[in-house]
């Protein structure tokens, strides 16, 4: 079936061929192999497209009322109010001003903690912590929602007596421990990605672990580190529940970290757990809203790619 | 100073024409004294003595696996990095006599005074320029001016000048793999080694750039101490002044290059320099 054996006294090899019934039915097999991921890789697409259409469609609808200038620059957001206002400004402030408080916990430490993982530790010790990391990033959000609202700012109210329940800084502070594993763990992935012999280079040249680690290892990983950023900066915009529950849900155009704000996330699991009527403006406001966070992260990832690009390193 | 371990007497010169280019005394730059090493329980040299030429090329031959290559790189204690490694033995540096492998020595001491050239090109991912500055550079030097020449000086040593005096700033990548072994070179030459370690230097390369790179290292010999692991038996009989021949971890021969190639004294270093094994 799979083959012909040549006669045994044969002298010269005349080769195991297969049935053409064989190759005909591996070449099915193939074919339907082909298909069957094919699709699988279109679905995902499919429905990143699908995303963009219902975003751009409804989005489509709101900015027939609302000017898109006045989206932009009006520094109200009250789509609910009898005098509705739709600035989108405030919410991306508190959007920003919270992301950046997260990332500047989880950009150093992250990165630290990676070097130390991998130049420091030893492999024993890298056992115990990356699994424990992990397990971080299996707590569920709305835990680390409560935790900043009921810990945290409580604490950090004894530094800033004056802070109110709501503020952006405890959440911002939380996300940054939230989003720490993902950041080490990727970076981590990285930087033990780098070739022994860059290292041995740099040791026999006389640099210390210090500066291996610093000089060599971190530049040497740094398309994959900062793929890890990036990572951890979507992470940041688009997380909901943590800045739901601490920051809280009132618009406020302002960048200062002891005040609450509202951010897009925020904005968009508020009126979407309200009762909004279908087709309404405040309805098509979310879309809106979810657009611009779309764009946001689009950019990111953009210029993720081509800082990639620009520092790609080959092995 | 004194010589830890003896060299082996020179051959005697043709009586007709004695030979001047050679100095009338060759000193040890390093000797290995009853040098015996472990990765983790495998033990995988077996007390070697021998010593390193100063001025000299040495060169370290012997099949896959002899150890030659873990031999050179207890010199600058490469294996420090990896846990469970252990030497035994000696291995003095001179002229001061600083025992490279003593548990009481930093090996940033003698990674100081020691270059190395690996078997693959390893260049930072910089410039072309800070690949060669960075010896210099966590050395102290911060002049600029000092900086410039020591940077060329050591590219033209590795007969890269002409070639990159252009992209300086360029990054060491966008150089071929014979450009990036020299680029390497120029790294290593640049704090000014005692010694220089070469670990099958060529091994990554094609004949062309190979060629370049043993020129260079005849060139390289008037200036500095060189120990170079090779596969090539004609690269070593090119290139060296001394010759070791490892065997199963342990030093079979050792002594001047033209008698370990036309008069061996062990049948077995025979054998492998005529192919017959190895």
């Amino acid at each position: 079936m799979a083959g012909s054996l040549p006669p045994a006294d044969g002298v010269l090899a005349s080769g195991i061929r297969p049935s053409p019934e064989f190759l005909a039915r591996r070449r099915l097999k193939d074919r339907i192999m082909r298909g069957l991921l094919f699709a699988a890789a279109s679905l995902s697409v499919l429905v990143t497209l699908a995303i963009v259409y219902v975003l751009a469609s409804e989005s489509l609808a709101f900015f027939r009322h609302v000017g898109l200038v006045a989206f932009l620059t009006d520094t109200q957001w009250t789509p609910l109010f009898a005098e509705p206002h739709y600035g989108i400004l405030p919410l991306l402030a508190g959007t920003v001003t919270i992301s950046a408080i997260a990332l500047s916990v989880a950009i150093p430490a992250g990165t630290v903690l990676a070097l130390y993982l991998s130049e420091y530790a030893d492999s024993r010790l890298r056992e115990v912590v990356k699994p424990l990391l992990e397990m971080l990033a299996g707590v569920p959000t709305v835990v680390f929602g409560y935790f900043a609202l009921l810990f945290v700012t409580p604490l950090l109210r004894r530094l800033f007596p004056d802070l109110p329940g709501f503020n952006m800084l405890s959440p911002g502070l939380v996300m940054g421990v939230m989003i720490l594993p993902y950041i080490v763990s990727l970076s981590e992935d990285a930087m033990r990605a780098v070739p022994d012999a860059l290292r041995e280079g740099a040791y026999a040249l006389g640099y210390t672990r210090l500066q291996t680690a610093v000089r060599v290892v971190l530049p040497a990983a740094l398309s994959g580190v900062t793929a890890a950023y990036l990572l951890g900066m979507a992470r940041a915009v688009g997380e909901t529940m943590v800045v739901a529950i601490a920051a809280g849900q009132n618009p406020n155009f302002t960048f200062n970290p002891l005040e609450g704000a509202a951010t897009i996330t925020t904005y968009i699991v508020q009126v979407s757990l309200g009762d909004v009527a279908y087709g309404t403006i405040a309805y098509q406001s979310i879309f809106a809203a979810a657009l611009t966070l779309f764009l946001l992260t689009l950019a990111f990832n953009v210029l993720g790619f081509f800082l990639r690009r620009r520092f790609r390193e080959v092995y | 100073m004194t010589l830890a371990a003896p060299l082996p007497a020179e051959p005697a010169p043709p009586s007709a024409r004695p030979d001047e280019a050679r100095p009338a005394e060759i000193r040890a730059k390093a000797a290995v004294e009853d040098l015996s090493f472990w990765y983790g329980p495998k033990q995988v040299l077996f007390s070697i003595s021998m010593p390193v030429a100063e001025g000299c090329v040495t060169a370290l031959i012997g099949p896959s696996g002899c150890g030659k290559s873990t031999f050179l790189r207890c010199f600058n204690r490469m294996h420090d990095l990896y846990p469970g490694n252990r030497y035994a033995g000696r291995i003095l540096l001179e002229p001061e006599g600083i025992d490279i492998i003593g548990p009481k020595t930093d090996p940033m001491v003698p990674r100081m005074r020691i270059g190395m050239v690996f078997q693959k090109p390893n260049p930072f991912p910089k410039s072309i320029y800070e690949n060669v500055a960075a010896g210099l550079r966590i050395r102290g030097v911060r002049s600029r001016t000092v900086l410039d020449a020591q940077v060329e000086k050591s590219l033209r040593r590795a007969a890269l000048w002409e070639e990159v005096k252009d992209r300086l700033h360029a990054s060491a990548h966008t150089l071929s793999g014979g450009q990036q072994q020299r680029l390497c070179i120029a790294r290593a030459l640049a704090p000014e080694p005692e010694l220089l370690l070469l670990d099958e230097p060529t091994s990554a390369l094609d004949p062309i750039a190979t060629a370049h790179i043993e020129e260079l290292i005849d060139e390289l010999s008037r200036r500095y101490t060189i120990v170079v692991v090779t596969h090539n038996m004609q690269q070593a009989a090119r290139i060296s002044r001394f010759t070791a021949f490892f065997h199963l971890g342990r030093l079979i021969e050792f002594g001047p290059t033209e008698e370990v190639f036309t008069r061996p004294r062990e049948t077995m270093t025979q054998d492998y320099i005529t192919g017959r094994f190895g």
